[in-house]
C-alpha cells in the first residue's frame, strides 16, 4: 500500500485543461513551472499532452456552458485514480464571472475537486505549495 | 532449456537489460535537465513512473480493435527481450552462442517494436494515433534502407560473417571495424538510423508531444503504457549495444557511455524535423554515404 502511494506522489503527470473562459494567464504561470527556476520534474512532474497518461487535471479558467460537456468528458477519460487540481480565481469560485450569463456553473459542480490554489493568476510558489498539501492529504487519507 | 530460460527472464535478457534501461534513461533525463539549467529527476525517477503507470485504470477506447491494442505492446517487448538475448549473450560468451545469420533475425526483432506499435495505434481508432502511425511507417521506410546498407560493411569485410559472435571474435583478432574509413562512415550512418530507431528528438514525429498530443502512444494508459515505455528504455540498451558489437567490437561499458552521449547530445541540440526532411535525410545523405562505405569495404579499405 505505501509502496503504491509513494509511486504515486513521486510521479505527478499532469495534463492542463482549460476550460475556455480563462484568460490564459493561469495557463502561462503553469508552463513557468517547467521552467529552470521552478523545475517541478525533479518532483516527477510532468506536463503530458494525452490525457490518458494523466495523473492529474489542471483546470483553469471560469467554465463556460459551450465548455461543460468537453470538460465532463475529458474528466470520464481519465485513467483513475485522478486528481483534480482547480488553479486561478475563475476555476476556483467563479471569480469576476461569477455573474455572467454564459458562465453560470462553478468548476466544482461538475468535477470533484481536490485542492484549490486562489490567485488572479497565482504564483508558481502557490501552486507548488498547493501540491505540497495534497501530497499531504493524501498521504493522511490512507 | 533451464539456461537458456534464465537467459531470456533474467541475466542478459529481461531483468537486467530493463535495469540497464531504467538507468540509461534515467542519465537521459538527467543530462536533459543539466543542459537545460534544471535541477533534473532523481534516479528512481523512471521506476516510479513505471510502478505508477502499473497501479493505473487501463482505459479501452470504445472504438478500438481490442485484441490488437491489448496485444501489441506485449509484442514489442518480447521482440526487444529476444533481441537484447541474442545481442548480450555473444559479448559474453564469445563465439559458443548464436547461430548463423542470427544478426539478420536482430534486425528483424529491432523493427518489431516500431511495428507492434504500428499495429496498436492503428486498432486504437484515434485520429492523432492514425497521424502518428502514418509517420511512423514513413520513418521505418527511411532509417530501414541506410541502416542495412551499412550492416553490409563488417559483413563484407569480414568475408561473410553473418553470425554475432564469430564478428566479435574476427574484430579481437584484426582490429575492430571502425579503425577503417568504410568502418566509420558506416557507424555514423548507424548512429543516425539508431536516433530514429529509438524515437527520439529529430526523429520523434510519430510521438510529436506539441503537434500531437504523443500521437502512437495516446490512447494507452495504465499498465500498457509502462510496457510501451519499458520497451523504449530497453531499447535504448539494445540498439547501441548491436551497435559497439558490430562495428566496434565488442561491448565494454565506456564505449555504450559515448553512444549514450551522442544520443543524449543529438536529442539536446536539434529541432524536430517534418517527415519529409526526416525521408529526404535518411534516403538522399545517409543512403548516399552507407553505398559510399560499402563500395570503400568493397576495395578493402
Amino acid at each position: 500500500m505505501s509502496l503504491k502511494l509513494k509511486a504515486l506522489t513521486k510521479s505527478i503527470w499532469v495534463y492542463h485543461l482549460c476550460t475556455g473562459g480563462s484568460c490564459n494567464n493561469c495557463d502561462i504561470e503553469i508552463l513557468d513551472l517547467l521552467t529552470p527556476r521552478f523545475d517541478v520534474e525533479r518532483f516527477g512532474i510532468m506536463l503530458v499532452g494525452s490525457i490518458r497518461h494523466a495523473d492529474a487535471l489542471l483546470v483553469t479558467g471560469s467554465l463556460t456552458l459551450k465548455a461543460l460537456e468537453c470538460v465532463k468528458r475529458v474528466y470520464e477519460q481519465a485513467p483513475k485514480p485522478c486528481l483534480v487540481i482547480a488553479i486561478g480565481s475563475c476555476a476556483c469560485g467563479q471569480g469576476v464571472f461569477a455573474n455572467g450569463p454564459t458562465t453560470p456553473n462553478p468548476v466544482d459542480s461538475i468535477l470533484p475537486v481536490d485542492i484549490y490554489i486562489p490567485g488572479c493568476p497565482p504564483k508558481p510558489e502557490a501552486m507548488i505549495a498547493g501540491v505540497v498539501k495534497l501530497i499531504g492529504k493524501l498521504k493522511e487519507k490512507k | 532449456m533451464l539456461k537458456y530460460l534464465f537467459n531470456f527472464i533474467i541475466f542478459p535478457g529481461f531483468l537486467f537489460t530493463a535495469a540497464v534501461g531504467l538507468v540509461a534513461s534515467w542519465i537521459d533525463r538527467k543530462v536533459t535537465a543539466r543542459i537545460q539549467w534544471r535541477v533534473g529527476p532523481p534516479w528512481y525517477q523512471p521506476l516510479a513512473d513505471l510502478v505508477k503507470l502499473s497501479i493505473k485504470e487501463i482505459m479501452i477506447p470504445r472504438d478500438s480493435y481490442k485484441p490488437a491494442f491489448l496485444i501489441s505492446p506485449l509484442i514489442g517487448l518480447s521482440a526487444v527481450i529476444l533481441a537484447s538475448t541474442f545481442v548480450w549473450l555473444p559479448n559474453l560468451e564469445l563465439a559458443k552462442t548464436g547461430f548463423t545469420g542470427d544478426i539478420i533475425v536482430i534486425i528483424y526483432l529491432l523493427t518489431l517494436p516500431a511495428i507492434a506499435i504500428i499495429l496498436g495505434a492503428s486498432a486504437s481508432g484515434n485520429p492523432l494515433a492514425s497521424l502518428g502511425v502514418s509517420r511512423e511507417i514513413k520513418l521505418i521506410l527511411a532509417y530501414e534502407l541506410p541502416f542495412i546498407i551499412c550492416l553490409l560493411v563488417p559483413i563484407i569485410k569480414s568475408n561473410g560473417l553473418l553470425r554475432l559472435g564469430e564478428l566479435v571474435v574476427y574484430q579481437r583478432m584484426n582490429g575492430s571495424f571502425i579503425s577503417s574509413p568504410s568502418g566509420i562512415l558506416a557507424i555514423l550512418v548507424a548512429i543516425f538510423c539508431m536516433q530514429a530507431k529509438l524515437g527520439l528528438v529529430p526523429f520523434d514525429v510519430s510521438e510529436a508531444e506539441t503537434e500531437i498530443m504523443a500521437g502512437t502512444h495516446i490512447e494507452y494508459s495504465g499498465i500498457l503504457l509502462a510496457v510501451l515505455k519499458l520497451t523504449r528504455f530497453m531499447m535504448m540498451v539494445v540498439v547501441p549495444v548491436f551497435l559497439t558489437t558490430v562495428f566496434w567490437g565488442g561491448f565494454s561499458v565506456w564505449k555504450y557511455v559515448v553512444l549514450l552521449v551522442i544520443i543524449i547530445l543529438m536529442r539536446n541540440t536539434n529541432p524536430r524535423l517534418r517527415i519529409d526532411q526526416a525521408v529526404r535525410f535518411f534516403w538522399g545523405k545517409m543512403a548516399a554515404i552507407a553505398v559510399i562505405a560499402v563500395l570503400l569495404s568493397v576495395l578493402g579499405e
